[in-house]
């Protein structure tokens, strides 16, 4: 019963607090740049405004253009419901572990992608081809840090990791750091951060994901924005639970170590979201054909974790 | 029995249709009558799948006088048996009205029940002579298939390369199961579970066998037929030979290497599972630059023929570890994947069909916007893309956790060899995996959606009843077996059973709806529950918007930066979506190099852009071995034009040269 | 504190220096060659002060001043005022495409780790993390030697190489500081030589692309 509470509560959560995270880093940059910058809360009268205005579907798209940002946001929505943030002691947490949720978030770029290319113009094109690009070598690093943990805790699933951690059974481990970058440079990739993809661009021919969705406006955009907003929440939670989880409340916790979980998320998830603001801020945009470079070493990266891991006799 | 009755109907349809065949409804009619005796087989192999002791044997007096002619279906035949007709009977349901479009339908249709009947046999042979009988008999029926449409130059390439191929895949079956028969000639099935091999014999059949069946499956590098000949092949054929021909390649792998072969060793498990990453790899890799949409579908059977593979090589390995819980895992999920890739490439086929038949291409470069002509195709297509792409809740999500999971035990082996070659192919898996979607969201996006990039695709028109509804049903089951895993695992497991020897449970700590292999907290899955919930949430979602905002849409020009173009020229085509990935992956592998020749300002000449790129493995590998042979022949083709002379002292030399070795002998 | 929570920093810092060195195989400028140089020198120098931490031997800080000032501060500064000086193209000239070498270099890692693991665990003078780390560090850098063609880029290959040698000194218990003498002044020659052939080379042939070189081998045409 608690597990069903605990769950709808993480839905709410990871739905209201992303908007806020956004905020919180655009205004983080804004900052650092010598702006004032929007207030964090701008985000919400962002999503609000766009879904009173028309949606406006182009002559030569199908249902596809239509349905996609509907069904990324609930897909994006439904991994974040995945990764535990407060707590670990959630309904969904047997129905799915670090694979499911890769494969969650590549069900989202699928039909983003698709949408991209439904409406038939070269943007929607150069979006689409250049995410998948992205994604062709962001997903095997993903999974190849999910070997990593799991040949380190024994499992897949991110709960059950957690318990593993928090028992006291992993030292100060090279792999997990290694894993820990492979990550990081995962997240940048996947949520169109610098130096992959410039979130605030106007330029087409600069865009990665802004291209695929052009077309899109009124409510359509609204989800999509939101579905970033939501992913980038997702991304910030995997990282502070898998490498920094203490202070989760694990099953068997009353309300007061759930209030502590829900108090280290917070604190954990706010620190992060400065940290890329100020590494989004030092670093410039790289090359398209340099993307390869890039997340191939993340790929490589995740690769020596795991082999690491057997010369420190973790496995 | 309704096995041997259906059996009994193919080759009766096939002479039908020799007889009638130049009346159209013959068509037709003979297809209508393989659907019902694939339907009949279908069932015949569910009744014996699922838990029974005696398997059904049967021995005839055909053949060989002293060997006669033994049928058996056990489990795993019963399973391959369901695998294999259920593509049949979809690819016969659609080629009722697909074979009216086929200007060569009197050279296919007579050989598609001889097809049919000949892949039953195979899985059906428990003795080597009917199994290397029924394997030739496939493999022909296919090539003639292939070669119906022999006007066009590529496909009589292709049917030669096909030739060479498959009868190189039988010459190495052949000694292996002479090996296996040994010195006392007993080539049935159960003579063969039982003899003992020893070092050299074992080594040698597993080889041939992974060379044989190998070929035959599709990999590399033995895999160059294969983007060939199921191109050239009418649809309702390609689908067969991607989709469940190579299924047949890889049962008889798992029947000499798992049953018949019994002492494999953990290093042709790491081997194989090497050799099915690479493939996988390379497999995608070729498919994701191909513009040609069935020569895409074929690359990328290629790569799902190595992720089977690797779960095989992994269950081989945990195998001769002696670790037969994980050698179970390993093989249901390899077992599941073929089981998935029979299903959805069928259906990826039969909509390539589809197209090919409404629009009359093949090519990418000319196809676009379908989806709105043809909704029914387009949307079976996406669920079969999405599959492909290993999506969830769909069935090729299911299969590709599985095998990650057996992967991610990998290192629980103590050898070093496979400590370090698990993470290897991990990345390799990963790869394949995350190309394949990449593959499909581009042959999906260019070919149906966007505007059409030529007037046949902007004239196409749905098909026809029965070509709809066998793609629409093979999209369900893709839904099917996503959202129910563990019936499907508690099934194959019968099947993994006698092989590993161990009753695979792969829910028993969770129960029902979650897949939970090895252990609850090991990690699991539900695609029952992710789901519902999904649905949930996407229904929250929709109803929240409706609510908190406007429902109102209005049509209008897409956003072109303020240019209005009407040309669809001007969207991106096949190489340009292609071209980040040919850059990234295509610069060494493939010696991809463009060169653009732009005009001076004032030249009116056109600008060029030119892409070259070589296959390293038909240039490395096939084209040397063509000139080394024909080369060979060349040479030895001067024995056919000897003077009288000549051949006397050929046959003195040889009689003196025997004379030699009985004289050496005798002294030794 | 304990042993192992010891060995965890040290392999830490051991495995900051290993990164350095791949990020080295990943520059394309050659500025941004001689920042990671620095930095992989910087985590050298932690290392060798971690150690004199833990073993308790203060000659170690010497070796991390040495490493510090050295190779750190002094080296990359030559080397830029070279690059300058000399006008060489700033672009790193590769002979195996990036993606390429890092995969090469994976496997050298891969490698060094399987050479490693018949030693048993936590030996007395050495771990073998620390070795593993060592020997992939000094075949990271013969492998930055081998796939880069200026000079400039092969001496700082070189002298990666060496950091991975200083690398598992350090970590061995027990190392006199008459080794990282030798090596020091080893090292001082070394660039002063390759100084010098930079300047010839440069005259010579106006690039300093070692190719070049070939041309004038003797007995080829």
């Amino acid at each position: 019963m608690n597990a069903m509470i605990w769950q709808v509560l993480q839905i709410i959560l990871v739905v209201a607090l992303a908007p806020l995270i956004t905020g919180y880093v655009r205004w983080v940059k804004a900052r650092l740049n010598g702006r004032r910058g929007p207030s964090p809360i701008q985000p919400y009268r962002d999503l609000y405004r766009l879904l009173q205005k028309e949606a406006i579907v182009a002559h030569s798209a199908s249902w596809i253009f239509r349905a996609a940002p509907y069904v990324t946001f609930a897909s994006v929505w439904l991994a974040a419901c995945i990764v535990p943030t407060f707590t670990t002691n959630m309904v969904l947490a047997p129905a799915a572990d670090l694979i499911a949720l890769v494969a969650l978030l590549a069900v989202g770029r699928f039909w983003t992608a698709l949408a991209g290319m439904d409406v038939g113009t070269a943007f929607g094109g150069l979006g689409a081809s250049r995410e998948m690009l992205i994604a062709s070598l962001a997903e095997p690093a993903m999974l190849m840090v999910t070997f990593s943990l799991s040949l380190i805790s024994g499992t897949t699933a991110p709960g059950q990791i957690v318990a593993f951690v928090l028992a006291g059974n992993v030292g100060v481990e090279v792999s997990l750091g290694l894993a820990l970058a492979a990550l990081v440079m995962v997240a940048i990739a996947e949520n169109g951060r610098i130096p992959i993809d410039n979130p605030a661009t106007h330029l087409e021919l600069t865009m990665v994901h802004e291209a695929m969705v052009l077309e899109y406006s009124g409510r359509h955009l609204a989800m999509i924005e939101a579905a970033s907003m939501v992913r980038l929440t997702l991304f910030i939670a995997l990282i502070a639970t898998l490498f920094a989880p203490w202070g989760i409340a694990q099953p068997g916790a009353g309300p007061l170590g759930v209030l502590v979980g829900m108090g280290a998320f917070l604190a954990k998830t706010f620190l992060l979201a400065s940290a890329l603001a100020v590494f989004e801020t030092s670093i410039a945009k790289m090359r398209v054909f340099r993307y390869a470079d890039f997340l191939g070493g993340a790929l490589l990266l995740g690769l020596l974790a795991t082999i690491f891991l057997y010369v420190s006799e973790a496995v | 029995m309704l096995i041997a009755g259906a059996l009994l109907s193919l080759p009766l349809l096939a002479l039908f249709a020799v007889l009638v065949g130049r009346r159209d409804a013959a068509h037709s009619i003979t297809y209508a009558g393989c659907f019902v005796a694939s339907i009949a087989l279908l069932a015949g192999g569910l009744t014996y799948l699922g838990g029974h002791d005696a398997s059904p044997r049967l021995v005839l007096p055909l053949g060989l006088p002293w060997l006669k002619a033994h049928f058996r279906i056990d489990n795993l035949s019963a399973l391959f048996m369901l695998m294999i007709n259920l593509g049949a009977a979809a690819a016969s349901a659609f080629a009722v009205g697909y074979s009216q479009h086929l200007p060569q339908r009197r050279r296919v249709t007579p050989f598609f029940p001889l097809f049919l009947l000949a892949m039953n046999l195979v899985l059906m042979a428990d003795d080597a002579f009917i199994f290397l009988v029924s394997w030739e008999f496939m493999s022909l029926a296919s090539w003639l298939m292939v070669v119906s449409d022999h006007t066009e130059e590529e496909n009589r390439k292709a049917g030669n390369v096909y030739l060479i191929m498959a009868a190189f895949g039988t010459f190495c079956l052949l000694p292996a199961f002479g090996l296996m028969a040994g010195p006392g000639g007993d080539f049935t099935f159960d003579a063969m579970r039982i003899k003992d091999l020893g070092l050299m014999g074992g080594f040698l059949v597993a080889l041939l066998a992974i060379m044989g069946a190998g070929s035959k499956a599709g990999l590399v590098p033995l895999h160059a037929w294969l983007p060939l000949a199921h191109p050239a092949a009418p649809s309702h054929v390609s689908a067969l030979m991607s989709g469940v021909m190579t299924k047949v390649a890889l049962y008889g792998m798992i029947r000499i290497l798992l049953d018949l072969h019994g002492t494999l060793s953990w290093h042709w498990g790491a081997g194989l599972m090497l050799v099915g990453g690479i493939t996988a790899v390379m497999g995608v890799l070729y498919a994701v630059l191909q513009d040609d949409l069935k020569t895409l579908l074929a690359y990328s059977t290629v790569e799902n023929i190595g992720v089977a593979v690797i779960g095989l090589g992994l269950a081989i390995a945990f195998k001769g570890d002696g670790q037969t819980e994980l050698a179970a895992l390993a093989l249901v999920a390899s077992l599941y994947h073929m089981a998935n890739h029979s299903v959805f490439k069928t259906l990826l086929f039969l909509g390539a069909g589809a197209v090919i038949s409404a629009t009359g291409h093949r090519s990418l470069t000319v196809l676009g916007g379908l989806l709105k002509r043809m909704p029914w195709t387009g949307t079976a297509f996406l669920v079969g893309a999405a599959a492909i792409s290993a999506l969830p809740p769909l069935n090729g999500f299911v299969s590709e956790w599985l095998i990650l999971q057996s992967l991610f035990k990998g290192p629980a082996m103590p050898h070093w060899a496979m400590k370090f070659g698990v993470p290897v192919v991990g990345a390799f898996l990963a790869l394949a995996a995350a190309l394949a979607a990449t593959c499909f969201v581009r042959a999906y996006g260019i070919a149906f959606l966007g505007r059409p990039r030529s007037t046949d695709a902007a004239q196409a028109t749905e098909v026809s009843f029965g070509m709809r509804w066998s793609m629409v049903v093979l999209a369900v089951l893709c839904v099917v077996l996503g959202v129910i895993p563990v019936t499907v695992t508690d099934a194959l497991s019968h099947a993994v059973q006698p092989l590993t020897g161990v009753q695979f449970a792969v829910s028993a700590d969770l129960g029902w709806p979650w897949l939970s292999p090895v252990s609850a907290t090991r990690g699991a899955y539900s695609g029952t529950i992710l789901v519902m919930f999904g649905l949930a949430l996407f229904a929250i979602a929709i109803f929240t918007v409706h609510r908190l905002g406007t429902q109102a849409i209005r049509r209008a020009d897409p956003w072109d930066c303020g240019h209005p173009e009407d040309i669809p020229q001007t969207q991106y085509t096949s190489q340009s979506f292609a071209q980040p990935l040919r850059r990234a992956f295509g610069h060494t592998i493939f010696q991809a190099r463009e060169t653009v020749v732009m005009p001076e300002p004032g030249d009116d000449a056109p600008a060029t852009h030119k892409v070259t790129m070589f296959d390293p493995i038909w240039s490395g590998l096939y084209a040397p071995l063509g000139r080394v042979i024909g080369w060979i022949a060349d040479h030895v083709n001067r024995l056919q034009y000897l003077t009288v002379r000549g051949y006397l002292l050929m046959m003195f030399l040889t009689l003196v040269f025997m004379l030699l070795v009985v004289a050496v002998r005798q002294q030794l | 504190m304990n042993q192992q929570f010891s060995y965890d920093i040290a392999h830490l810092i051991g495995a900051t220096v290993l990164m350095a060195g791949f990020s080295l195989l990943y520059q394309r400028r050659l500025f941004a060659v001689l920042n990671s140089f620095a930095f992989q020198a910087l985590a050298l120098a932690a290392a060798a002060a971690w150690q004199a931490h833990v073993q308790d031997a203060p000659h170690l800080y010497f070796t991390a001043a040495i490493a510090l000032l050295f190779k750190a501060i002094a080296v990359p500064f030559a080397l830029h005022w070279l690059v300058e000086r000399l006008g060489i193209h700033r672009a790193v000239e590769t002979a195996l495409s990036i993606g390429w070498t890092m995969i090469v270099g994976v496997a050298l890692v891969a490698l060094s780790i399987m050479l490693v693991l018949p030693v048993t665990a936590a030996a007395a003078a050495l771990t073998r993390e620390s070795l593993a780390l060592a020997m992939s560090v000094v075949l990271l850098g013969m492998l930055m030697m081998i796939t880069r063609r200026n000079a400039v880029t092969q001496v700082v290959g070189f002298m990666a190489l060496e950091n991975g040698l200083i690398l598992a000194a350090v970590s061995a218990k027990g190392m006199p500081l008459v080794v990282e003498i030798s090596i020091a002044f080893s090292v001082l020659v070394a660039m002063t030589l390759f100084g010098i052939f930079f300047f010839r080379i440069r005259e010579r042939f106006d690039s300093l692309d070692v190719a070049y070189l070939e041309s004038y081998r003797g007995d080829r045409s």
